[in-house]
């Protein structure tokens, strides 16, 4: 078990490594062969009609002319021991892991992702318990009372969750709940200093977008796994039906479930951008958003590394319960 | 709506009519009917089946697949689901009446009074469970005992079904298991609380031949033990030659023949059983002569043959005159102990048997 999950742990740092490479081309290497020149891209992080020597400085600091390995390989350096970028009026320390400085904002990209996260984290941990509990619950339900009313019903209104867009659930809500009938009060949250139930309006839109899906996926599976021979077996042993669909059916439909559980938690803890942007809460996915929007390349970059990152964990933890949950696999 | 007419019917009887109360045999199942209403029609996998059985004794239940053994059996425990599947008739365990009985009656039953071995340890065991928690499982949800106790009786009951260093194994997964130790502890499990009914669902079908002989050792030491009645559900008649004191042999859902094993054997009177018989490999006789199988395959069950279901694979059923094709035979004891469901008359049917079938077998 320990051997595969160091294995598996060098497996995700090679993956990182190659997503970084990728995502470092795309933003330097593309734009480069479609005729943007390094002053262009000088200039994205200069500001405001910056004159030639302001471009020639930030060429030289940034190393822009170097060859596009060459900035790589300083931006992975950064990330592992740290830089010192030079404004020329003062030297400002990064320190590792360092993702680039923005020059907008005048500050470390680090900083503005560590200072963005837990807003991000606070929005994806109530949404995700919310949807997990309420989605599998529902599938479950709806699998035991298959064909019915209820069935029918719970699965109209999933179809109708995964169909609708959180723009439009969100503003609706917005609409509605806070503004008209003022049954819950303004989102407001932007730090772990203030009420995580702000935040209960975006949960609930958040939630019902991926609960939906994992209704319909606990149902399929639950459906599938209750004709088994081993709840036969476990319905002759005489144990009681709750113990028969939770301690059997369940555990055995749990698999794929937790498979999308993981990547989706792992894909929301990168920035839900839709939901942060629908109701202006300050996280990583309004970050990345502010940089595409004032072309703040380091942000993009750094934001994007960021995603990925939670990505990659995501699916080795995944891949760890994989282990925990199903003995066939740890003994393989 | 049925099942409970028929509850009620019961209570009636029970009361008013002489020998349709509460029966003396351990389990007495009276005409018995599962039907399974479907898109293509009502299915009738078991329909009117009566049998006895007494502590001690083994009935062997044989026919081919899609015959209604495995239905018959699933609805003897009450499993099937009752929103799909129309069970009437009824089902007596000493003395408790189980169609009409709630759910919850009979799941606790269940695994305590009666309890099954199916045919495929490997699917019919949790993966992700160890076995010993299987049978610690089975054990605790009737007996009011603490782990450690449960798992004593769970090391206890592996090492007795013949699983070495069973203090060990308790702790593995099935998966852990070969196939002939998943199915020694697939019966601990199902012997773990001392059920005075086993089935055994194809107990053997899955394993080796070597193995095979040692379940049904198992099964049979096991039987004097706990003195359990036990029902064999098996198409091979070689088990049932080795355990049985009676089989009951079935086709399209009802009875065809009920005798004791050396009357099965040796003066069967139905065609079908005939059929059967003509199927059995033998290693005591030539290589060179051919096998007689049953022509044709299995009725469907939505649209059972008129009169004598096996009629259309039936070799004599010319000889009835036109009856087997336009009468159902009634199941009739002609001889003590001996029933067989068919339109020849016995004389006829001796006749064939001791001229036709035998010599050949």
């Amino acid at each position: 078990m320990v051997a595969f999950i160091v294995r598996r742990l060098f497996g995700a740092v090679g993956l990182l490594l190659i997503i970084s490479a990728v995502t470092f081309a795309i933003f330097f290497l593309v734009p480069r062969a479609a005729g943007v020149t390094t002053d262009d891209i000088a200039g994205r992080f200069a500001g405001k009609q910056p004159d030639a020597a302001t471009l020639a400085a930030i060429k030289d600091r940034f190393g822009l002319d170097d060859p596009v390995p060459v900035q790589y390989g300083k931006f992975i350096k950064a990330i592992v021991v740290g830089d010192t970028y030079d404004t020329g009026t003062e030297k400002i320390d990064c320190p590792a892991p360092c993702l680039g400085y923005s020059f907008r904002t005048n500050q470390s990209v680090t900083d503005q992702l560590v200072d963005r996260a837990p807003v991000t984290f606070m929005i994806t941990a109530g949404a995700a318990v919310l949807w997990l509990v309420a989605g599998v619950s529902i599938g479950i339900l709806s699998a035991l009372r298959r064909g019915t009313i209820f069935d029918r019903a719970a699965m109209g209104v999933a179809l109708a969750g995964v169909s609708l867009p959180i723009f439009f659930t969100g503003l609706l809500s917005l609409a509605f709940i806070v503004h008209r009938w003022e049954i819950l009060p303004a989102v407001n949250y932007s730090g772990p200093s203030d009420n995580p139930f702000n935040l209960l309006l975006p949960w609930i839109c958040l939630a019902f977008l991926y609960a939906a899906m994992y209704a319909r996926l606990t149902r399929a599976g639950m459906l599938e796994t209750m004709n088994e021979d081993f709840i036969r077996t476990a319905r002759a042993k005489g144990l009681p039906e709750k113990t028969v669909v939770l301690k059997h059916g369940l555990r055995a439909s749990l698999t794929p479930i937790m498979t999308v559980f993981g990547l989706d938690v792992g894909l929301v803890l990168g920035g839900a951008i839709i939901t942060e942007k629908t109701f202006s809460i300050p996280g990583l996915g309004q970050l990345a958003l502010d940089g595409v929007n004032q072309s703040d390349l380091p942000v993009v970059l750094g934001a994007t590394m960021t995603a990925a990152l939670f990505i990659v964990l995501a699916n080795l933890v995944v891949d760890i319960l994989y282990g925990v949950i199903d003995p066939r696999v740890r003994h393989n | 709506m049925a099942r409970k007419r028929q509850a009620e019917l019961v209570n009636d009887t029970g009361e008013t009519a002489a020998g349709r109360g509460a029966p003396t045999a351990f389990l007495e199942v009276r005409d018995l009917k599962i039907h399974f209403p479907t898109d293509d029609g009502l299915v009738k996998s078991v329909d009117g089946l009566s049998f006895k059985l007494e502590r001690g004794s083994t009935l062997g239940i044989v026919g081919e697949s899609g015959s209604g053994k495995s239905v018959t059996s699933l609805g003897i425990l009450g499993l099937h689901n009752r929103g799909n599947a129309n069970v009437s008739g009824e089902i007596w365990l000493d003395g408790t009446e189980l169609v009409g009985a709630s759910q919850n009656e009979v799941r606790r039953l269940r695994g305590r009074k009666m309890s099954m071995i199916f045919q495929d340890p490997l699917s019919s065991m949790h993966p992700f469970y160890t076995v010993g928690k299987q049978i610690i499982e089975a054990y605790r949800v009737h007996n009011d005992v603490s782990k450690q106790v449960a798992r004593k009786h769970a090391i206890d009951m592996l090492g007795r079904v013949g699983i070495p260093k069973p203090d060990q194994r308790v702790d593995d997964y099935p998966h852990q298991f070969s196939g002939g130790m998943r199915q020694r502890a697939m019966i601990a499990m199902a012997l773990s609380c001392d059920p005075e009914l086993l089935i055994a669902d194809e107990p053997t079908t899955a394993l080796d031949v070597t193995v095979q002989a040692q379940i049904l050792d198992l099964i049979r030491d096991l039987q004097q033990e706990f003195n359990s009645a036990i029902i064999m559900i098996t198409h091979d008649l070689g088990v049932v030659a080795e355990l049985s004191d009676d089989i009951l042999v079935m086709y399209a859902g009802r009875c065809a023949e009920y005798a004791s094993v050396e009357d099965a054997f040796h003066r069967p009177l139905h065609p079908y059983t005939w059929g059967l018989l003509g199927s059995m490999p033998r290693l005591d006789r030539e290589r060179s002569e051919r096998l007689m199988p049953i022509k044709g395959t299995p009725p469907s069950l939505i649209n059972v043959p008129e009169g004598c279901a096996f009629n259309p694979r039936c070799a004599y059923c010319d000889l009835t005159g036109g009856k087997s094709t336009t009468e159902r035979p009634e199941l009739l004891e002609v001889e003590p102990g001996h029933k067989a469901a068919c339109h020849l008359s016995l004389e006829k049917r001796r006749e064939i048997w001791d001229s036709e079938i035998r010599p050949k077998l």
